[in-house]
């Protein structure tokens, strides 16, 4: 072995064109490892578009759908709710939702496209836990300053009944609002955003 | 050389119906990059076979996807009444009827084309006749005592079989249409391949993808080669 | 500092952990023959396409379900609704049969340059040792997509263990855990497949190069490069691996993702070797296909199976055919390695035992007549004959000397480099050629026509040289 009339600029050069091919064509052949990890098309059909009849649905009551694995709750708000939700702004962490996720169709104090009927995430924005329906004003374990709300088991996140998170608790954002707009008057579809429909 | 072409061709076809043991299957003439074909397989499909066949490997929305055809459009005019675009495209018919009715299920479609192949599956719908022997009534030259109707004797029309020798004296049955069908023969023939065609893609949806991303991976692992190939020339020319 | 950082970094690891050494003990100080061919591109393929197995296997395991009633849905799942799977998926089932392919030419290669004899011995029982446990794992992989032919396979293959005397009833109902292959049978296979074999795989992958490393790689001429140094202790005849070895398989591994990828994008079920058509049935436990075979891979042994007219004998037949390449080291009494320098009934014994091998593979694939039979039992007897008849013959051939260094043949670029002129040989330009008329067939492609006389000749010239090889 001799290194006579080796051309190291053309090794360099060879040795670093190889090394770019190769990691660009194991980066390529990444892709379909981490990609085949993503939801997959029965995830996705399971994760379809939910439609909601609610036309049987009494002042104050509850119903909880699953959208995509998770529950979602559709509530139907008495206008004493409503009242009661307007005085606690002082209270909340986030009143006019400016921080939390919701379509833009629910960007208000009510959090919602018709102001009595609240369609809601019911996963707690801390940690995931699905908080508990407390309607009830002041019960004796959540106090005097309880109006009504969503409280979360886990870590003690309080949220108001349009799912307005308080102050002081360890949930950062107000609850998720799905995605959704109604088809007729008493049916809804949980999944599609409200803009298309004047699509 | 073109004289012995042509004998052999009309050789092949003097003797392209034999029916002995191992029956010749006709080539069936499909396309897989034919969208308007795999789209009105796909209705044939529905209308002829998704009654009691079932292709549950396969959901609507796919075969929106790959056939570029609006989902929308896909419900409305390929789908049966009330499904939805994520469905698998399961059967009406439940299986304890289905027991009852051909004395056996119907087999899921998803993957005869992979396990039949084209021809046979084109052969086949194409090989069915009266045969008063059999207890349906009808009889089938590829698949013998085939438990299946035939669903497609509305379109083709009846055929009977004929057994005959050919000159070197042995049996073959050929088959003769007595009473046609709504569709002429040629129509009949783009029916049976569209449906094939169909069957082949629903097979396996990925194939046309698959060829065609194989180029680039070929093309990438060439140069890949070169470069090493130069570059282990480079190492090795003072190795004798 | 940063740079100082880095270094300070690098030492502390290096003085816990003797990465150099082994990186010098193994690639860069580790001296391998300067004349490996063709054939030595095996064993590092080898190393690929098991990693490439365990990889696309354990993101099959992320979506595949070990359950009779589900494992047929889920392999279709994984090939049609998870995004990509179809590409993990053929890469795997290419990749087993790439496997063996790969694997039987590393095996060829041995059986032509004696890598089993002295002092290789334990490599090649090692390497065996892999090759049981990649059959083991093949034939528990296949059962998985429990396709008509995986039940049936398995369920004949099992039954193989009932012919055992006394304790085969008991033992085949033990392996299955059911009275025929299940749900059960699914399940263990499955745990067998995804994690007791790979590991034993890879135990013995790293045994066998410690070995190898250990001794020294053989080569094409069967001598040891050891035996003349230079004055600072390194082979004359000998390269560091790294780095003329690593960027020469990586070429090798060039050529063969070319070949493993136009299989898995034009072809992957090879017209049904790879992927048999009857697997896209779901297995119906009351109905056998009309003909079942093995995959390609296991036809050999299976034509051996069936060519011996009685159950036992053609278990032991059976596993014997594997068991008799175990004794090989000690079978093989000729004084030299490599079939360069013995003589020509060695030559022409591994020609037959080839072709044997071959037509065998290719019986078990067809359906059994009485005459395939016959010519399976034919084969089957050149196939022991080759290793029983061993002991005899190579102790009697007369072999050539051998060098004391290592030859220079040509390789296979100079070969390819002569491609030209045989081109040339073997055709003539048919020039001016206006009475074929139309003038599209006038281009030069054309225009090229064979030559008979050239044919004859080069054909006449490979003859005359593959029986002077034979010699």
């Amino acid at each position: 072995m001799n290194n006579k009339g080796v051309d190291q600029s053309k090794r360099q050069f060879l040795t670093s064109a190889l090394t770019v091919v190769g990691a660009v064509g194991s980066g390529y052949l990444a892709v379909p490892f981490l990609a085949q990890m993503q939801p997959s098309a029965k995830a996705m059909a399971a994760g379809a578009p939910v439609e909601v009849d609610i036309s049987k649905m009494e002042s104050g009551q509850l119903i909880r759908v699953a959208w995509r694995g998770k529950p979602v709750w559709i509530l139907n708000r008495s206008s004493q709710v409503l009242e009661t939700l307007k005085t606690l702004d002082s209270e909340l962490r986030d009143p006019l939702s400016l921080e939390s996720l919701q379509p833009e169709s629910s960007k208000n104090p009510e959090r919602s496209i018709k102001p009595e009927i609240l369609v809601a995430v019911g996963l707690c924005t801390h940690l995931g836990c699905s908080p508990t329906f407390r309607p009830e004003i002041a019960p004796n374990d959540l106090g005097d300053k309880w109006k009504g709300g969503f409280f979360c088991p886990c870590h003690g996140s309080w949220f108001d009944l349009a799912g307005r998170v308080y102050r002081g608790v360890p949930a950062p954002t107000n609850l998720e609002i799905p995605p959704y707009r109604y088809i007729t008057d008493t049916q809804l579809i949980i999944g599609e955003p409200a803009e298309e429909q004047s699509a | 050389m073109k004289n012995l072409t042509a004998l052999l061709l009309l050789l092949s076809l003097s003797f392209g119906v034999v029916a002995s043991e191992g029956v010749k299957l006709q080539e069936a003439n499909n396309h897989l990059t034919d969208n308007a074909s795999l789209q009105r397989g796909a209705k044939n499909f529905v209308t002829y076979c998704l009654g009691c066949h079932s292709i549950k490997y396969i959901r609507y929305l796919r075969i929106a996807l790959d056939l570029d055809v609006d989902p929308k459009k896909v419900l409305k005019d390929i789908a049966p009444e009330g499904a939805n675009i994520y469905d698998q495209m399961h059967s009406a018919m439940n299986a304890h009827d289905a027991e009852k009715w051909f004395g056996t299920q119907p087999p899921d479609l998803s993957l005869i084309a992979r396990s039949r192949g084209a021809d046979w599956l084109y052969s086949y719908l194409k090989s069915y006749y009266i045969d008063p022997k059999s207890p349906r009534g009808v009889n089938n030259l590829i698949f013998e005592d085939t438990a299946m109707p035939n669903p497609l004797w509305q379109l083709q029309g009846e055929q009977y079989a004929e057994h005959r020798k050919n000159i070197f004296g042995e049996e073959y049955t050929s088959l003769i249409m007595k009473e046609p069908g709504t569709l002429s023969e040629g129509e009949f023939e783009i029916f049976v391949n569209d449906l094939v065609n169909f069957l082949v893609y629903v097979g396996e949806p990925v194939q046309l993808e698959r060829q065609r991303m194989g180029k680039y991976v070929i093309f990438f692992i060439l140069m890949f080669l070169v470069l090493a190939y130069l570059l282990k020339k480079e190492y090795w020319k003072n190795i004798h | 500092m940063k740079r100082d950082r880095i270094t300070e970094c690098n030492d502390w690891f290096l003085q816990r952990f003797p990465l150099t050494k082994l990186w010098n003990e193994h690639m860069a100080h580790y001296y391998a023959p300067k004349n490996f061919n063709f054939w030595y591109f095996f064993g590092s393929l080898a190393l690929l396409v098991l990693v490439n197995q365990i990889l696309t296997g354990i993101f099959l395991t992320m979506n595949y379900k070990p359950d009779a009633k589900l494992a047929f849905d889920s392999v279709e799942y994984i090939m049609r609704d998870v995004s990509w799977g179809w590409l993990i998926r053929y890469m795997h089932s290419t990749g087993s049969s790439a496997f063996f392919i790969v694997v039987y030419l590393h095996m060829f290669r041995g059986l032509m340059y004696g890598s089993y004899k002295h002092p290789r011995e334990l490599i090649w029982i090692f390497g065996m040792l892999l090759f049981v446990a990649l059959m083991a794992e093949a034939f528990m992989g296949y059962l998985l997509p429990w396709g008509q032919m995986s039940y049936w396979g398995a369920q004949v293959i099992i039954s193989l263990f009932s012919a055992i005397p006394v304790i085969g009833d008991d033992l085949s109902l033990w392996l299955r855990g059911d009275y025929v292959v299940s749900d059960a049978t699914l399940n263990r296979f499955f745990a067998f497949h995804v994690i007791a074999v790979p590991l034993a795989l890879v135990l013995l992958v790293f045994l066998h190069i410690v070995a190898l490393h250990e001794v020294g790689s053989n080569n094409p001429d069967g001598i040891e490069i050891k035996d003349s140094k230079d004055p600072w202790g390194h082979p004359v005849d000998g390269i560091p691996f790294h780095p003329y070895y690593t960027v020469k398989d990586l070429v090798g591994v060039g050529v063969f993702m070319l070949f493993f990828a136009t299989v898995i994008f034009y072809m992957p079920e090879m017209g049904g070797y790879f992927l048999e058509h009857a697997n896209f049935i779901p297995a119906d436990p009351m109905k056998t296909p009309e003909h079942i075979a093995p995959v390609w891979y296991f036809t050999p042994f299976y034509a051996i199976l069936r060519a011996i007219p009685d159950k036992f004998a053609g278990v032991i037949g059976m596993g014997g055919a594997i068991v008799v390449l175990f004794l090989l080291p000690w079978l093989d009494r000729s004084p030299v390695r490599s079939i360069r320098y013995r003589g020509g009934i060695y030559k022409k014994a591994l020609a037959l035992f080839v072709i044997s091998f071959i037509a065998l593979g290719y019986l078990g694939t067809q359906p059994a007549t009485p005459t395939a039979t016959l010519v399976a039992r034919f084969f089957t007897a050149i196939y022991f004959g080759f290793f029983l008849l061993m002991p005899l013959y190579t102790r009697w051939e007369k072999t050539k000397p051998v060098p004391k260094r290592l030859t220079t043949t040509h390789s296979l670029e100079e070969q390819l480099g002569h491609l030209p002129e045989l081109i040339e040989e073997i055709t003539k330009i048919k020039a001016g050629s206006t009475e074929i008329g139309h003038a599209a067939f006038k281009s030069s492609f054309f225009a090229i026509r064979p030559n008979p006389n050239g044919i004859k000749n080069v054909i006449s010239r490979v003859v005359k040289n593959v029986k002077g090889s034979l010699d």
